[in-house]
């Protein structure tokens, strides 16, 4: 296969995922409603009892809607890449799998592809979110917004490659309900998401470090930096290396016949 | 191109779905493999699409084997899934646009082959229409006029007409018929129906797992001893 084949798949398959997104604009921009639930109630709600000392990558004190705007970004791309992934091998992107396996292109390829798509409309939904949080004074500088971008992608594909991963192999966990249970919130909660991980410390010294060991807390801490213009090399060599070998894991060890691709229940 | 399968087996568990089914589809001849329900037959498809993944024996195209030169293979297979596999939120031509990216054409070539077969397929007029306007008849006539895109030499079809009244699933078997005998495509076409298949097509019974008969729908009546592929199928399945 040329590299040219590869480009016109690639192509397809972000064409075919931004299609969608049109299509179903409406549920896209319900699903910004949580995030912003959080921002505008949850933490005006919380900023009456949680301080915030000054912490890098914030060089003044912050508001506590300042802190947690990096936090529901990942909220954002952590929901979708779940729920896009469980639709993959589930749900509704059914016949688009079938299709895409069908591809004389090799299958690793495919699926990262495919994950990338989800991911871009979801860092679409982050950016949307960023602009919205305006009206409440989380104010970034402006080049933060285009360095961020790198962190949410590699957010984006390394959710997607654990949500694909889930999915495929772990059947107890194939509806949404479960998910959210057992992945999504452990994994929100238990981050540095919504509050700095010196305060986890104070409060319960193993909790701290079970969000150490969450590369949720490195991908918000990447989104974190990388928005204030600070570099975090901890932050984004977790996020990389965990992402690639996620990825490596998802699509080496994909099999249709765990899945609803192939119809009828998985094996 | 030939298709060969070799002493193909495979399982689920320790549940045996296909056993030691070996057989060659012929280049340019309609194959019908002809089964009732839970025979194996969308397992078997499932490894002739490279879905499921080889456990026992091997599947030759052109010689090549399905395990060694993958991409070569599925150049070569256009495939008509039994669930629907289009977006239905999407036109037909967005949804043979992705098809073809996905086989490495470019938009341009992509926009001229579906014209061309969205053509063939009287539905051209119907390219800007979201699929789920179509009726089931003229959905499935957009799932093979994608399957045909990449220009494939095996048409791999399963149960295609499920869903469909008699008069659609008799139109979709003539088209598939045509298109056999004028592009010299090799078809290898599912079904538990009876009535869609012909005496003088090849056919390949498949009953829990085994192959059956393999051969001339006629010579297969004959060496039987039954007067119709009906009575066969009775007496080989206590089917039909």
């Amino acid at each position: 296969m040329k590299a040219s084949h590869y480009w016109h798949c690639f192509v397809g398959i972000q064409t075919r995922e931004w299609l969608r997104f049109w299509q179903q604009r409406t549920r896209f921009a319900s699903a910004l409603v949580r995030p912003l639930l959080w921002l505008v109630v949850f933490a005006a709600g919380f900023r009456a009892v949680l301080g915030i000392s000054i912490i890098p990558p914030y060089e003044t004190y912050i508001t506590y809607e300042t802190y947690i705007a990096p936090g529901l970004c990942g909220m954002i791309i952590l929901f979708n890449s779940m729920q896009g992934a469980l639709s993959m091998v589930y749900d509704r992107e059914l016949g688009s799998m079938r299709v895409l396996l069908m591809s004389p292109l090799p299958r690793p390829f495919l699926l990262v592809t495919k994950l990338l798509a989800m991911g871009v409309v979801s860092i679409g939904q982050v950016y949307v979110f960023l602009v919205l949080a305006l009206l409440v004074d989380v104010e970034p500088p402006l080049w933060g917004y285009l360095a961020v971008l790198p962190a949410l992608i590699l957010t984006s594909l390394m959710l997607g490659a654990l949500g694909l991963l889930i999915a495929t192999w772990i059947k107890q966990l194939e509806n949404f309900a479960g998910v959210m249970n057992f992945v999504i919130f452990p994994m929100f909660f238990m981050s540095s998401a919504l509050y700095p991980l010196w305060r986890m410390n104070e409060a319960s010294p193993w909790l701290y470090w079970v969000c150490q060991f969450n590369p949720f807390t490195h991908a918000v801490e990447a989104i974190r930096f990388s928005l204030y213009l600070e570099w975090n090399p901890v932050a984004y060599g977790i996020t990389a290396g965990v992402t690639v070998a996620l990825a490596l894991m998802a699509t080496a060890g994909f099999r249709p016949q765990r899945t609803r691709i192939l119809g009828g229940k998985p094996a | 191109m030939t298709i060969e399968a070799r002493s193909l087996g495979f399982r689920y568990g320790d549940k045996p779905i296909l056993r030691e089914v070996s057989f060659t589809l012929t280049p340019g001849r309609f194959h019908a493999l002809l089964g009732p329900n839970g025979a194996g037959k969308s397992t078997l498809f499932g490894l002739l699409t490279r879905l499921l993944a080889l456990q026992q024996g091997d599947i030759l195209m052109a010689g090549q084997s399905l395990k060694k030169q993958p991409a070569d293979a599925m150049r070569q297979i256009g495939v008509v899934f039994q669930q629907n596999a289009l977006d239905l939120d999407l036109t037909v031509r967005q949804n043979l646009q992705y098809h073809a990216a996905l086989h490495g054409l470019s938009r341009k070539e992509a926009r001229k082959r579906g014209d061309r077969e969205l053509e063939r397929f009287h539905l051209l007029e119907r390219a800007n229409d979201v699929v789920r306007q179509l009726n089931g008849g003229h959905r499935r006539r957009v799932e093979i006029a994608r399957a045909l895109l990449h220009e494939p030499t095996l048409l791999l079809l399963d149960e295609p007409t499920v869903g469909l009244d008699v008069a659609s699933r008799k139109a979709l078997n003539d088209h598939v018929r045509t298109l056999c005998e004028h592009d010299r495509l090799t078809v290898l076409w599912a079904t538990h129906l009876i009535e869609e298949v012909r005496e003088d097509d090849q056919v390949l019974i498949l009953h829990q797992g085994q192959l059956l008969a393999n051969g001339a729908g006629h010579a297969i009546c004959e060496a039987e001893g039954t007067r119709d592929l009906a009575e066969t199928f009775h007496s080989l399945t206590g089917a039909g």
